[in-house]
């Protein structure tokens, strides 16, 4: 059990100092605090005559003092100087946590050679742009990043720090965490300010998306999170915004070098980005067959959309397994999102329940998509997709970017 | 080549389902599985060892009833088995769990590699790997879709959104695997018998590895649950009636329109 003690309700009368077996009661300032030695034995509850102390079941945690923390941080993932789109989401988002807070944005640019994108990053919505430019940092390395986001961490001791749920925020991230022990939520899809404590709300699914959990960090700063791509709003970029641009110097030994690259391999199948699409039309059984996916293209090409599968397509070979969205496939949250022939299945709903707009086109009235959709039409596919192509056609109408 | 492979029994998250009441999950019935990545990093061990020679020990944390999935990893060919179970250590985050981890590792001593599953089906956080790592203070590849060991050298593919990088480092090394990897091999009979009537899985306490007290459990963990819930009530679609497909169509690209998603 944890021992709390709730300052506005201690009378200073310190009957609880008497009554603990462990020394572990100071008075601060006219006030009873916790020291280190409590164990949370609950002796001071019951002596305590005003009800200023409580136990928490679980939460037994040194408080510490984290008030020289502020500012929130967004590490800005960029490859051959092209920042990852989840990072100017990013900016967005704490944007609007900075503003709850009363404090600043700080952008973090690691790379070589990356200095041009300074600029953009204030458009977006850093205040400060700390940048650490050399030529360890040309490609990502956990090791080099990891000591240069230390050591931008001990500079600007951010209250909280934000990194893209990606396959490189999510290596560098718990790294970071591990070694200036803190606390990180991995894959958070809501992000909010408690106006009371001021503690981050890191909300994230588990279980599949079938439970919701919100996490915090009470005691340990920057209170972290990776995020995940798509979710949080890019503003819109703002020429007259005005903001700092520093320079940070971040030496590494030979132990930081130790991972080499050796080369970095682009594949073609780079334009199945489902975790970043705005728009997916996604295909399942009710396709009936590979050919079922030349229809979805044509719709798909028609409005910049990628195309997404079920589990069912996959299996049977209609679509490669990269296009597969659901548990063990992508999660993706597009803006649209228009499935065809997919049943919906809580594996399938765990990975887009988090679109925007969900679109459902299904014979079968009684397909659980419908019950996640916002639009459903209870009719064959192969007669809707072609007529919807022939409207937006004849509207003029062009798919969101 | 000494391999040590972290795996963690995990209820099979397809297998779930919600009360229609309470809007909770169902955990009972759920059938408890080795996580299925860690089965690939146990494949990846086996498949070395088998190359190289020497030893895989596959390590848990959890509750006691976690040795069936140390005894399932043992009767695919892993040489011997630890389970770090304590009550102490219960509710730790990513953070206490790697320390304890690293702490149960260090006690092992000796290792070459240490695998892990990118990541475990409950939870999905991919973050035990590398918090690993940096307890152990050893280099880290995540994402490894292809692997090379020879002597002293590691090369592997690591996987990223877009392609692959090529890295190349000497052991010690943590690595942690992704299901392009390999396909995990099925236990044999022989190996599941062996498993149940012979194998010892060693059982170690907080006291047994010496880990600091106030590094483990919910009393070392940064973070802290606050709450949990079902996902919002889902929106139930507005069924688009018409009379033909075209008229259909039309309305659905008014609502479309609407929302902003097509202009």
């Amino acid at each position: 059990m944890a021992v709390k003690i709730l300052e506005d309700k201690c009378i200073g009368c310190q009957l609880c100092v008497d009554a603990c077996p462990y020394g572990a009661i100071n008075m601060v300032d006219g006030k009873a605090r916790l020291n280190e030695k409590c164990i949370g034995c609950g002796a001071c509850i019951e002596a305590c005559k005003v009800g200023a102390i409580v136990g928490e079941e679980g939460v037994e945690k040194e408080e510490k003092d984290v008030s020289a923390y502020s500012g929130v941080g967004v590490f800005i993932e960029q490859r051959d100087g092209e920042v990852a789109r989840v990072s100017l989401q990013l900016l967005g988002k704490a944007r609007e946590l900075a503003a709850q807070l009363g404090s600043e944005v700080y952008a973090y640019l690691i790379g070589n050679g990356v200095g041009n994108l300074t600029e953009m990053l204030i458009q977006k919505g850093a205040d400060k742009v700390y940048i650490v430019d050399d030529k360890e940092f040309k490609y990502y390395r956990t090791l080099p990043y990891t000591k240069a986001m230390v050591e931008l961490i001990k500079r600007t001791m951010p209250e909280i720090l934000l990194y893209g749920a990606t396959y490189i925020g999510r290596d560098l991230a718990p790294r970071v965490a591990q070694r200036i022990t803190t606390g990180l939520t991995a894959d958070c899809t809501e992000l909010t300010i408690d106006p009371e404590t001021r503690l981050l709300q890191q909300t994230r699914p588990a279980f599949g998306g079938n439970i919701m959990a919100t996490i915090e960090t009470p005691n340990h700063r920057p209170q972290m999170a990776t995020v995940r791509p798509g979710i949080m709003k890019e503003m819109e970029a703002d020429p007259l915004r005005k903001g700092e641009v520093i320079p940070v110097e971040v030496s590494v030994d030979e132990k930081d070098m130790s991972v080499k690259v050796v080369d970095v391999v682009k594949e073609e199948r780079a334009c199945v980005n489902l975790e970043e699409a705005k728009i997916i039309v996604s295909g399942g059984r009710g396709l009936g067959s590979s050919e079922g996916f030349e229809v979805l293209r044509e719709l798909a090409s028609f409005l910049s959309a990628e195309i997404g599968g079920s589990r069912v397509a996959v299996e049977e070979g209609w679509i490669p397994q990269d296009h597969q969205v659901g548990q063990t496939g992508k999660t993706v949250a597009p803006e649209l999102y228009i499935a065809c022939g997919i049943s919906g299945s809580i594996q399938h709903r765990a990975g887009m329940s988090g679109s925007k707009v969900i679109v459902a086109i299904n014979t079968d009235p009684d397909a659980p998509i419908f019950s996640i959709a916002d639009y459903g039409i209870v009719e064959d596919l192969y007669k809707v997709v072609p007529e919807l192509i022939k409207e937006l056609k004849a509207r003029g109408l062009e798919g969101c970017k | 080549m000494d391999i040590i492979v972290c795996i963690k029994q995990v209820p099979d998250t397809t297998d779930v389902k919600i009360d229609p009441k309470t809007g909770t999950l169902v955990r009972e019935g759920v059938p408890s599985i080795v996580n299925p990545d860690d089965k690939h990093a146990v494949e990846e061990a086996l498949r070395l060892k088998e190359s190289y020679g020497g030893k895989v020990t596959a390590i848990s944390m959890g509750p006691p009833q976690a040795v069936a999935a140390l005894r399932e990893v043992y009767a695919m060919g892993v040489d011997e088995t630890i389970l770090l179970s304590d009550r102490a250590f219960a509710g730790a985050d990513t953070w206490a769990t790697s320390y304890t981890l690293a702490t149960a590792i260090k006690k092992i001593g000796k290792y070459d590699i240490i695998f892990c599953g990118l990541q475990a089906i409950d939870g999905d956080t991919a973050q035990i790997g590398p918090q690993l790592a940096e307890a152990l203070g050893i280099p880290q590849i995540t994402y490894v879709q292809k692997l090379e060991v020879q002597g002293k050298k590691v090369r592997a593919e690591r996987a990223l959104e877009n392609g692959y990088m090529v890295l190349e480092t000497e052991i010690p090394v943590l690595l942690t695997a992704i299901k392009s990897l390999n396909e995990p091999r099925y236990p044999t009979v022989g190996g599941i018998v062996k498993a149940h009537r012979e194998h010892q899985v060693k059982i170690w306490t907080a006291k047994d590895i010496g880990a600091d007290p106030k590094k483990i459990g919910l009393q070392g963990s940064p973070t802290q649950v606050k709450r949990s819930f079902a996902p919002q009530p889902k929106r139930a679609a507005e069924i688009i009636d018409g009379k033909s497909v075209q008229e259909k169509v039309k309305k659905l690209v008014d609502r479309l329109e609407e929302r902003n998603v097509v202009r």
